[in-house]
């Protein structure tokens, strides 16, 4: 039986050789073949269909153990020092069930506080998991893990609030916060409205994400909205997080491949056919909707529930 | 065990010839591309990566050896494709031969259609063994004489000469595939043939070079929604109306051209659902059919997609009605496989003349020989190593687990690099052509 862990490894390893032979199909001989990379698409998306099923879950295994970490994060903003033994034990239990690096790496990409990013938004929520008496561990984590993965944990503080404490609403909301460690984009679907917000900087790869802090209703694949409208949306600067994000030491240029898809007249995002009519709502320019593709097809979103 | 053969379970399989180079070292351009017997046999094409066309000749039985059936010396060797460059699109067309289809003879001359992936040219090979002498207005070396100093007149006389065959191309079909053409299938009214490229098939008239007919068309309005793609296309062997193509997914569509003159609805569905124990990564590439030949019956078909060989009733489209494994035991390394592009390559297969023994390639240079009939299968081995002449080959096992008997060999020790993607069968005796990456093996039963 196969591992899911090793399923979830196997698939991130797929990606990074389809996306590869698909570069590498461009400059071959004769022009690129059809018949190849059409079934080349197929392993892509199967594989990132595995590695998704296996990220979502690892959110819903982590969600067992959000309140221990919400108290956490209370007694931590009470006496940080204190709460270094005591959330150590809780992050155990929270996050080595089951896996290696990876668990311990997906809590560290939840972190708030001192290492992550600043936020403008004034209705984010603390993801919950692993909070941050676990941030002077952070970064020995962090370098513990694949950085295409989880280099986000580094990087600015992450102003925490939450929805039920935070001074400024006083209403019960219905919130689902969403951290998506490609972007650093916190989308917060409230009331069945979505908030989204850039983060300010990564570590190594973004130059700066810009916000955007339009409401929009989006139909998610994984989260409730629907689609109302179709928003005056400025994406975020993904270009050069996707070209970090690869697990390979190649830097394949997000240009080129979205070129790549220009040149089959598709990201052949009919083999994704839920994702699809979420595209082609967003697609306000040709060059979104490549990145679109190519975020559904070639990257993965690691969309993390964070309540 | 006794190998598989033409209609009993007690064929031998010997070693007759091998052409090509000795060298390990393979040239590219000599990797041979498709292999393929003419209508009686006589005649065997190989077509190369380089563009080129080799043509044997099978020699007439000897009468010292009687039980020795002709061997296949070369009769003619040109060059039918070159590289050739689209500044349009700034892409580059390959010259390799991706099939050869040979038309059924009608006169002395020999007519084949060749084809890469962009244009088919039919070639004319023909046979010069005399010469005309005593011409009136040429001196015999071929300069034009004064006509004032002809005094007399003479008729020309055929006189012998060594044997010279020609081959000149007679058509050529271009600018009509956009797409990688993959099949070229000559209809058995004699006149007509098809090309298939990944998203169309066009159906031309054998005279006729400037245009054809689109009867099939699977390319999508948005082609973000494409897929599938075909994959093999064949004209029925008897009925000049009917004609098949694969898929990708592997499906087998039949078309009856008379139902509309855009054969985009099928008139038949042959599909196998797939086993959703065997669901993985690579499940829509294994099941990519590479191959689809009629049997000379006209009554079944088979097709070749990675791990298996399947026999299609026409008159059932739900299942096959028999199913081969060919190299099972690749199932647990095709992320290898896919990692190293093995996975993607097209293996053909072919019928022997009374369609009781199908054949295909596989890794390591072997290829699998099935008996419909006494349900037996053999694993046989083209190598210089067992290449003394009239010598029987030994059949192969590769050993899938558990302890290695002798003679055996490992899963892993298969060299993915020696593969027989094309093989042929004499459409009458017990004569194949298995083509190595850049030789050409011809067994023959033990007469």
């Amino acid at each position: 039986m196969i591992n899911t862990m090793e399923c979830a490894v196997d698939a991130q390893s797929l990606i990074s050789i389809s996306l590869r032979k698909i570069h590498n199909s461009r400059t071959q001989r004769g022009g690129i073949k059809l018949h190849k990379n059409l079934l080349v698409s197929y392993v892509l998306r199967n594989a990132r269909q595995v590695y998704m099923n296996e990220k979502y879950a690892e959110i819903y295994r982590m969600q067992q153990y959000e309140e221990v970490m919400t108290v956490c994060n209370e007694i931590q903003e009470l006496n940080p020092l204190d709460l270094a033994e005591d959330c150590e034990e809780q992050r155990g239990d929270c996050c080595g069930n089951g896996g290696v690096s990876e668990p311990a790496s997906l809590c560290c990409a939840l972190l708030p506080v001192s290492q992550l990013v600043a936020v403008q938004s004034a209705h984010m929520q603390t993801p919950s998991a692993c909070s941050a008496p676990l941030s002077l561990q952070s970064d020995e984590v962090c370098k513990e893990t694949e950085p295409s993965f989880y280099q986000s944990c580094c990087a600015e503080a992450y102003p925490v609030s939450n929805c039920e404490f935070s001074p400024v609403n006083n209403l019960h909301c219905n919130k689902t916060t969403v951290l998506d460690l490609d972007t650093h984009v916190v989308t917060t679907v409230e009331n069945g409205y979505l908030h989204q917000d850039c983060c300010a900087s990564l570590q190594q790869c973004c130059q700066g994400a810009q916000y955007s802090g339009k409401k929009r209703k989006v139909d998610f694949e994984y989260y409730i909205s629907d689609i109302e409208e179709v928003p005056d949306f400025t994406p975020c600067k993904r270009a050069k997080f996707e070209d970090c994000s690869y697990a390979n030491s190649e830097h394949l240029d997000t240009s080129n491949i979205s070129n790549l898809i220009s040149i089959f007249g598709s990201g052949f995002s009919g083999l994704v056919s839920r994702q699809a009519d979420f595209e082609q709502a967003l697609a306000l320019n040709g060059q979104f909707c490549s990145k679109q593709a190519l975020a559904s097809l070639g990257a993965w979103t690691r969309a993390i529930v964070a309540f | 065990m006794a190998g598989a053969g033409g209609g009993g379970n007690d064929v031998q399989w010997c070693f007759s010839q091998v052409k090509g180079a000795i060298d390990d070292d393979v040239a590219e351009a000599d990797i041979i591309s498709t292999v393929e017997f003419n209508h009686s046999g006589e005649l065997l094409a190989t077509g190369d990566k380089g563009g080129r066309v080799v043509i044997f000749q099978q020699e007439l039985e000897s009468k010292n050896q009687p039980q020795c059936r002709g061997e296949y010396n070369v009769y003619s060797t040109f060059q039918s494709h070159e590289p050739e460059f689209d500044y349009l699109k700034s892409l580059e067309i390959e010259e390799k031969i991706n099939k050869i289809r040979w038309l059924p003879q009608k006169n002395a001359a020999q007519f084949l259609l060749s084809t890469n992936d962009k244009t088919i040219k039919l070639w004319k090979i023909s046979e010069r063994d005399k010469r005309p002498e005593g011409y009136n207005l040429k001196e015999e070396d071929g300069r034009y004489r004064d006509p004032t100093t002809v005094t007399t007149l003479r008729v020309p006389v055929f006189h012998p000469m060594d044997l010279m065959v020609e081959a000149s191309p007679r058509r050529v079909f271009a600018n009509a595939h956009t797409y990688h053409i993959n099949s070229i299938s000559v209809n058995s009214d004699c006149e007509t043939y098809l090309s298939a490229d990944d998203l169309r098939i066009n159906l031309w008239n054998l005279e006729i070079t400037d245009h054809s007919f689109n009867i099939v068309d699977i390319k999508p309005a948005n082609m973000e929604e494409l897929t599938e793609v075909i994959t093999a296309a064949e004209f029925h062997p008897n009925q000049c109306n009917t004609f098949v193509y694969s898929s990708s997914k592997g499906t087998i569509r039949l078309c009856d051209m008379r139902v509309s003159a855009l054969c985009d609805q099928h008139s038949k569905l042959f599909e196998e659902p797939e086993d959703p124990s065997n669901r993985s990564f690579f499940s829509e590439i294994i099941s990519s059919i590479s191959d689809v030949k009629f049997s000379h019956s006209g009554r079944y078909m088979m097709t070749r997609d990675y791990l298996t060989v399947k026999i299609w009733d026409l008159n059932m489209e739900s299942r096959p009605v028999e199913t081969y494994q060919v190299h099972e035991y690749l199932r647990s390394k095709l992320c290898s496989l896919y990692e190293n592009d093995c996975i993607f390559d097209k293996f053909e297969c072919c019928w022997n003349g009374n369609d009781s023994v199908v054949m295909t390639g596989s890794y390591n240079n072997f290829f699998r020989m099935f008996d419909r009939g006494y349900r037996q299968d053999v694993t046989l081995e083209a190598s210089r190593e067992s290449s003394k002449p009239r010598s029987v080959l030994k059949p192969r096992k590769v050993c899938t687990g558990g302890k290695r008997k002798k003679d055996e060999i490992s899963v892993d020790s298969l060299d993915f690099n020696k593969k027989i993607l094309h093989t042929a069968w004499h459409p009458q005796d017990n004569i194949i052509a298995v083509a190595t990456t850049n030789n050409l093996y011809i067994f023959q039963d033990k007469l």
